[in-house]
Formats: structure tokens, sequence, C-alpha cells
């Protein structure tokens, strides 16, 4: 058994059903995402897990204690929140302090504790300032002290950057990250930027409409997409639309070309059209070696992104991403050229 | 043209509001012959029965109060926090009292509570305090119910006691420790709000026949010449210094929220 599981919960507000058979177990000391758009549910699983909403059936444990039927301030979680959440009428060190005051830890380690929580974020010297007194990024920062202090088992983190500007966004969640490392805290964080959840998570559950659609590490989420949400939902994809030539064998005709999929026979009927998906990394602008499809195409956009250009090349009827590195020997090519694209059919994605 | 007419219309309703006011202080100085004196003040203020009853009033309004707080800081809390969709039928009951004349609420008590009741409150001295008490937060419930209100719309009271809940703490704390003192500013103007009432309260006291000031005003007025003025300077100078207690607690807080 894991060390939290959720075990089949479904959340139903009136005749509205949010959450629908969600399962899923978390090791000690993992960092898990759950990713998806607005209202796909995954606020209701994390408020769930904190007690602030009851499940309308199954079950969470932690650490093999059922915590179902528990209040919130009985389950020893600590929580994160989009809007900081600090009180505003208590010092940094107060509210730090809080969680431990509650729990009835004594002074001398109350204090030696809050010291410690300010040194792990980096604020040591601003406990007797006021949360009106500290930035966005500090605000957040001492939250996530506050979060810490009692030693939860779990650490609960609802999209606690968004309200962050992108700079301080991006060092936040590595600091998260590397907090959580050091302290081997079991952490579940809701974010709806995929940029975000790939970057500091050890698994992503990806949700839409109440159901978990896909678990996985990054990697896997990304590139072995098991459905047509998950491929869209994370990241940038190219869609293809191709023709069944021969299933068994894998033949299919892609914009006028035949094709052989490696992966061999596909489960479909000759004459079927099936959805081939590309991440725009997966195309490249000219043809080369080892890139069994060449397209001809017209360049439509060109954004030069530093490091990375971005074309958006059209093919037939369709517009398609791709992105080539910077190289200051080939200048990007000019809106309007003609240009031909290629790819691998190793780096499809069959779409279901 | 426009900007006279607006000055000469201000000044109107200031000699309005202003002239009976200073008509009754200078009536008030006018006790001794042909001088401005305090001897009205004096009188007042070595009458016994004077700091009795601004005594009584005084304790009974620091009750009235600290029963308001106990009774709306909790409920307007619950209602914003669980039950939004109730808050029009809540405001609508805090705002009867404004409609229903102190005299009728009153009768009502001494009716339902009589001696030979269920809960015979007006049978003992203490009894009937409380019921007074009682009136006195019904009729503040308007302002107090309003102040703490707006007080809880400035922060944000879901996420706080999720906040709180998540560290381990449990509604008495949360109402106690972080609730209130987010809200202090607003429950002090609700406080000072209920003592200006308390102190000048007439109807249910002399109903209930408790030895309030707002009865000893009414029976200076209806024996004396310029007492009555000098008393009714002395609870208009109460009213006003509660008012800028307000604006002071205001101020004070704002001018502490905007130092960074």
């Amino acid at each position: 058994m894991a060390f939290l599981d959720l075990t089949n919960l479904e959340k139903v507000f009136g005749a509205n059903r949010v959450v629908t058979d969600f399962s899923l177990g978390i090791e000690k000391g993992e960092f898990v995402s759950l990713l998806g758009p607005s209202g796909c549910g995954k606020t209701t699983v994390l408020r769930m897990v904190a007690g602030f909403e009851t499940p309308t059936s199954g079950s969470i444990r932690i650490d093999g204690q059922d915590v179902t039927g528990q209040r919130t301030n009985q389950r020893a979680i600590g929580m994160m929140f989009q809007a900081y959440a600090l009180f505003p009428n208590m010092t940094v060190a107060d509210n730090v302090a809080f969680g431990l005051k509650i729990k009835g830890v004594p002074r001398d380690e109350r204090e030696a504790r809050v010291a410690e929580m300010l040194r792990l974020i980096g604020l040591p010297d601003l406990g007797s300032r006021f949360p009106f007194q500290l930035s966005g990024g500090q605000q957040q920062r001492v939250a996530l002290a506050r979060a810490l202090a009692p030693r939860p088992r779990v650490l609960l983190l609802d999209e606690p950057l968004s309200a962050l500007d992108a700079k301080v966004r991006v060092s936040l969640r590595n600091e998260i990250r590397e907090i959580q490392r050091e302290l081997g805290i079991t952490t579940i964080f809701v974010t709806h930027d995929q940029e975000e959840a790939m970057s500091i998570s050890d698994r992503i559950v990806v949700m839409n409409g109440g159901i978990a659609e896909q678990a996985g590490a990054p990697f896997e989420i990304y590139n072995h997409p098991r459905t047509r949400f998950v491929a869209g939902f994370v990241g940038t994809l190219n869609i293809f639309t191709a023709t069944v030539e021969v299933p068994e064998q894998g033949l299919l005709t892609v914009a006028g070309q035949r094709v052989a999929l490696p992966t061999g026979g596909i489960a479909a009927r000759a004459g079927d059209t099936v959805t081939l998906a590309l991440r725009p990394e997966a195309i490249q602008l000219g043809s080369a070696e080892g890139r069994e499809v060449v397209i001809p195409a017209t360049i439509e956009e060109v954004h030069f992104l530093g490091s990375v250009i971005r074309v958006r090349a059209r093919v037939m009827d369709t517009i398609v991403a791709l992105d080539t590195f910077n190289r200051p020997d080939q200048p990007p090519p000019s809106i309007g050229s003609s240009a031909e694209i290629s790819f691998s059919l190793r780096d499809v994605i069959l779409l279901p | 043209m426009k900007r006279l007419l607006a000055w000469a219309a201000f000044l109107a309703g200031c000699l309005y509001f202003l002239l009976p006011l200073v008509g009754m202080t200078e009536f008030s100085l006018k006790m001794r012959r042909g001088e401005y004196s305090f001897d009205a003040y004096a009188r007042v203020f070595e009458d016994p029965r004077f700091w009795e009853t601004f005594g009584y009033s005084l304790t009974l309004a620091a009750a009235t109060i600290v029963f308001g707080v106990l009774l709306v800081v909790p409920t307007a809390y619950w209602v914003r926090l669980k039950l939004p969709q109730a808050r029009p039928v809540i405001e609508f009951i805090t705002l009867l009292p404004l409609v229903i004349p102190a005299i009728v609420i009153v009768f009502g008590y001494i009716r339902l509570y009589n001696t030979s009741s269920i809960l015979p409150l007006t049978g003992s001295a203490f009894g009937t305090d409380i019921l007074l008490m009682m009136g006195y937060a019904t009729l503040a419930l308007p302002y107090m119910y309003r102040a703490v209100d707006t007080g809880l719309r400035t922060i944000d009271v879901a996420t706080l006691t999720e906040a709180a809940q998540s560290l381990g703490a449990g509604w008495f704390t949360i109402l106690a420790r972080i609730i209130l003192p987010n809200v202090l500013v607003a429950v002090l103007s609700g406080a000072f709000l209920t003592l200006a009432i308390v102190i000048g309260e007439f109807t249910m006291a002399a109903l209930l026949n408790r030895p309030a000031f707002g009865p000893f005003m009414q029976l200076l007025g209806a024996n004396r010449a310029y007492e009555p003025p000098a008393l009714a300077v002395i609870a208009f100078a109460i009213t006003w210094g509660c008012m800028g207690l307000i604006q002071l607690v205001t101020r004070l807080s704002k001018h502490e929220r905007a130092k960074v």
C-alpha cells in the first residue's frame, strides 16, 4: 500500500459529478502533480485530501490510517494556497509558529523551529515583518514555511505559483522542489500549467472531466500520451490524418506518401483514417537522413525565441508548428517561402 | 453661479443643524444672571443621580457590546463562510429593529418575560438588566452587524479559515485568533455606535423602570431649566466623542496597513 492512498474517490455536487472513480497511490517523499484545465476536478481531489470536502464515495488513507471522515485539523497536513492566506494580524514569525502553538510545542522549541524554517526559505531576518510588508514571492515562501513548520505528513500545494510573476514563479518552483527533496515530504501539487508540472514532478496525473486520464513520469506523459486529451493538453501537437492501407503491416498514406509505421500492424481496417500526432521538435525544416516522410510546405510565421526558432508552416490545409535550434550560420526561413518539412515515423504518436 | 448656489445650500444646511445646538449651548451657559458660566454643568455633575445613571448605562453598554460581539461576529462569520445564500435574510432580520419601534419591542418583552411567564426576567432587578441589555443589543444590531460584515468583506474569510484548519486550528481558535483580530476595527466601530445608542436610549429603560441615563435626562428636562440643555450638550459630547474615536481607530488602522 502506498503512503497516501486515494481509492475510488467520487465527488458529486448536486447533479454535477466533479470527480469520478479517482484512484492514486503516492509513495512517501514523492512529488505528484495533478494537471488539467479549469473545472477538471484537480482542486476538488486536493480539497478532499485536505478534508475541506467530504468524498461522496471512496477512501483516503495516509500512512495506512483511514482519514476519509476525519476533520482537516486532525489530518496533520500542510497546505499552500494560491492567495498566500497568511494571517494579516500576525508577524511572519507568528504565522510560521501558528501551527506549532496549536500543537502545544514549548516556546524554546517553537522559536528554534521558526528560525530553522525561515532559514530554509531564505528569509531569516524577516520574522518581525507583517505580511503586507512582503512581496508576493516572499509571502508565498512564508506560507511554505508555515505549512512545513508542524512537520505535516503530506504537503498540499493548490496552485501556489499562479499569482506570481513569471520570473518569481520559476525560481520559487525550483525552491519548492529543492525544499521538498531536502525534507522528503510527500507532496501533491495542483496546477494547470503543464511546464510547471513537468519541471518539478516525479509523476503527473493528467485530469479531464473529473477523470484521471493518465498518470506517469513527465517523460512518459509527454512522449507517450495514452489519450487524445493528454496528447493535446501536454505540450504542442501537430495533427496529421492518414489513411490505412494495409493494417497488418502498418502501411499508411500521409500527405500523399505511402509509409510504414515502425511499430508494425495497427488495429484498424483498410480505408480507415487514423490520426498521427507529432511534437514540434520532432519535425525538421528540410529533409535529412532517417526521416522517412518529407512534405512540401509554405512558411507562414517565424518566431525567433533566442535559442529556439518556432516556425509555423502550411501543409495543405493544416498549419504545422515546428521548433529548430538557432544556428548563427543559418538564418531563419523567410515568411512566404517554400520549404520542405520532414519527420521520422519513430516520433509519430498514433492517437486513439 | 452654480458653485455659489452650492455654497449657499451648504451654509443653509449648517445653520439649520448648528443654530439649535449653539442656542442650546448658549442657554446652558446662562444660569448665572448677566454672565456666562458653567454653573448648570456643575449642578449636573454634582447631582449623584447623574453619576449613578451614567455609570449604570456605561455598565450596560459594556455588557451590550460584549454580548453583541459574541452574537454578531460568529453569526456574520458563519453566514459569510457557510451560508452566503442566507445573507439577504440575515440582513433583513438585522434591519428589523430600525423599522420596529423600541416601544413595541419592549412591550413584547414585558409580555413575554413578565412575572407570570415561564422565564420571569422582570421579576428581579438583575433579570430586568439582562432583558434591557438584550433590548439594547437588538437596537444596536443593524449597526453592529453591518460594521462586522463590512470588516469581514475586507479579508478572505474562507481561505484564512482553511489555512488555519490545515494548521490544526479548531473553530474557537480560528474565531478568536484569526477572524476577530482582523475585524477588530470594524468591531470597535460597532462598539462605539452601541455605546452612543445605549447612553441616549430612553424608551426601553423607562418602561422597564431601570435607572439609566436616558430616563434621568428626561426627568431633569421635566423639572429644571438650565440643567437639561447642559445634560444634552454632555450627551452630544459623548456621542461625538464616540464618532471621533471610530474615525481615529479607522485612520490609525489604515495608517498601520499603509506603512511599509
